[in-house]
């Protein structure tokens, strides 16, 4: 009886799902052939689909996408690298948690691409401004998620790790690593999105390589149908980042309550 | 004594770094350590705040943004509470279409201006749209989440007192839910703040991210990097005061 009811639930579900697709392709398609909007701007999904498999098969395109992939896994890697440094210190110092967070937080919360002028005075408009936004978007979820992770360690762990005389880089290795694997996988889940749109904007404003130059090509020739292509592969990448993260950050992790076992 | 003098309150220890970090940079500059061009000394970016008053109507600059910003939050928070509520009515809309919203929340949907640009063109309504799609996710998700969470405990005892469906929904679902929808708004808020600035400075329209856009094509250092610190205090201040806003009604609750 129960298991009819959840299967019966689960077709409902799919229906919506499917109900959900059909009508944004419905709505996108009468909305293009309505007259409402300007021709060509509400391109339909079947030629937005033929510009996509040219693209596939363009080197030119895969040039571009090559770019902007070396782009964000710099700047990607960079900012996280130093987004975790900067969350250990906030988090395992308590007083230089309370001196430097409120600033860290502060500073996330604006516009990053405003940056993106002196980034390219700094340098240039080649690939070395578009890395650095990537990383100076990335770097701040990092460290807030990873500071409150530390914070968020039972303090159990940390008393045994002091009576047993760990070292630094031990309680490193044995206490907080472990115990990371959740805000880490959020940290970086967060950082990849932020620095995919750092990479992104920059191409869109200044860039003469990289998908957000291409889509803007496209844009500026009125090629709507591969404009709309690219930004559903950017959408796809960044879909694709999010999940790998997700998953790898998960499966190598050492099982904390396996290692230290809080004596409940 | 020792103590204090090495671990000051917070803030004043914030206040000598922030004094230290500001002071290095100008010796530096004025050492001609690196080029003025790239780094002018904090002496000739703080004036160039007033003049950016004076010179680059910063005024209207500021309440045009924030106009964009509140519409944008207005839009963005009309449509995400009744996608919510939609939500937490129906169930299996809410199990289908849930995870697909907290996918749209992590997904990069700034990126997805050239569309509005295509459709709307290069004015207000492209920036004030892009503002509003970034305000939806949290607020549906937050609002879903404050619905999804009333204790039925209180609604069984306004159906025991006969409430009507909208009193139900006034007198309790809606002072149950709102410190929750109040967090997606807020969210929602800062989201379009980002939104709204990112895309006139790439667009080159509307307020202060058109002026730090214009500041930079007619290379005023000083003035650009005074007008990025306006931006960068102004999103400040505007974070401090909504979570300032949220626990006060928090605690009110």
């Amino acid at each position: 009886m129960a298991l009819a009811s959840s299967m019966s639930r689960a077709s409902h579900v799919m229906t919506y799902r499917l109900i959900g697709v059909t009508t944004i392709l419905a709505v996108w398609e009468a909305a293009g052939a309505s007259g409402l909007f300007f021709r060509g701007v509400l391109p339909s999904s079947i030629l937005i689909a033929k510009s996509f498999w040219r693209l596939m098969g363009d080197p030119v395109f895969w040039g571009h996408f090559g770019v902007t992939f070396f782009e964000i896994a710099t700047g990607f890697g960079i900012g996280s690298v130093l987004g975790v440094a900067a969350g250990l210190m906030l988090g395992m110092n308590r007083y230089t948690g309370k001196v430097f967070e409120p600033v860290v937080e502060y500073l996330a919360a604006t516009p990053k691409v405003v940056f993106l002028p002196i980034l390219l005075i700094l340098f240039g408009i080649g690939v070395g401004s578009k890395i650095s936004l990537a990383a100076l978007s990335c770097f701040f979820p990092m460290s807030l998620s990873l500071a409150a992770g530390v914070r968020a360690i039972n303090p159990m762990f940390l008393r045994v790790g002091q009576t047993l005389n760990l070292t630094l880089l031990q309680r490193i290795a044995m206490i907080y690593l472990p115990a990371l694997i959740p805000p880490l996988s959020t940290g970086l889940r967060l950082g990849f999105g932020i620095a995919t749109v750092g990479a992104l904007l920059s191409e869109i404003k200044l860039s003469n390589k990289g998908l957000g130059h291409a889509a803007m090509q496209a844009y500026a020739r009125f090629d709507i149908p591969t404009m709309l292509a690219i930004l559903i592969i950017i959408f796809a990448l960044a879909g694709m980042g999010n999940y790998l993260i997700g998953s790898l950050v998960k499966l190598p992790g050492p099982d904390s309550s396996r290692r230290i076992k809080s004596p409940s | 004594m020792l103590a204090i003098f090495f671990r000051p309150p917070p803030i004043i220890a914030r206040m000598v770094f922030f004094t230290l970090l500001f002071g290095a940079w100008e010796i530096a500059s004025r050492a001609g350590l690196f080029s003025r061009f790239i780094a002018p000394p904090p002496s000739e970016i703080i004036p160039a705040i007033g003049l950016l008053y004076s010179d680059n109507e910063l005024l209207i600059r500021l309440l045009r943004t924030f106009g964009e910003v509140f519409a944008a939050a207005g839009l963005g928070a009309l449509g995400g509470m009744m996608i919510g509520w939609w939500l937490h009515r129906n169930k299996d809309a809410g199990e289908a279409f849930t995870d697909w919203f907290a996918a749209l929340a992590a997904a990069p949907l700034v990126l997805l201006f050239p569309l509005f640009l295509v459709l709307f063109g290069r004015n207000a309504s492209t920036i004030i749209a892009m503002g509003a799609v970034s305000v939806l996710p949290p607020v549906i998700l937050k609002t879903k989440e404050g619905l999804d969470h009333v204790p039925q405990v209180i609604i069984n005892v306004g159906k025991t007192f006969g409430l009507t469906r909208w009193q139900e929904i006034r007198m309790i679902m809606l002072p149950a839910c709102l410190p929750t929808v109040f967090t997606g708004l807020r969210l929602g808020l800062i989201f379009a703040l980002i939104n709204v600035v990112g895309v006139e400075y790439l667009i080159g329209f509307g307020g202060m991210g058109l002026m730090i856009a214009e500041l930079g094509d007619r290379f005023e250092i000083a003035g650009m990097y005074a007008a990025i610190l306006f931006v960068v205090l102004c999103s400040a201040f505007f974070f401090w005061f909504t979570a300032r806003l949220e626990s006060w009604l928090l605690q009110a609750r």
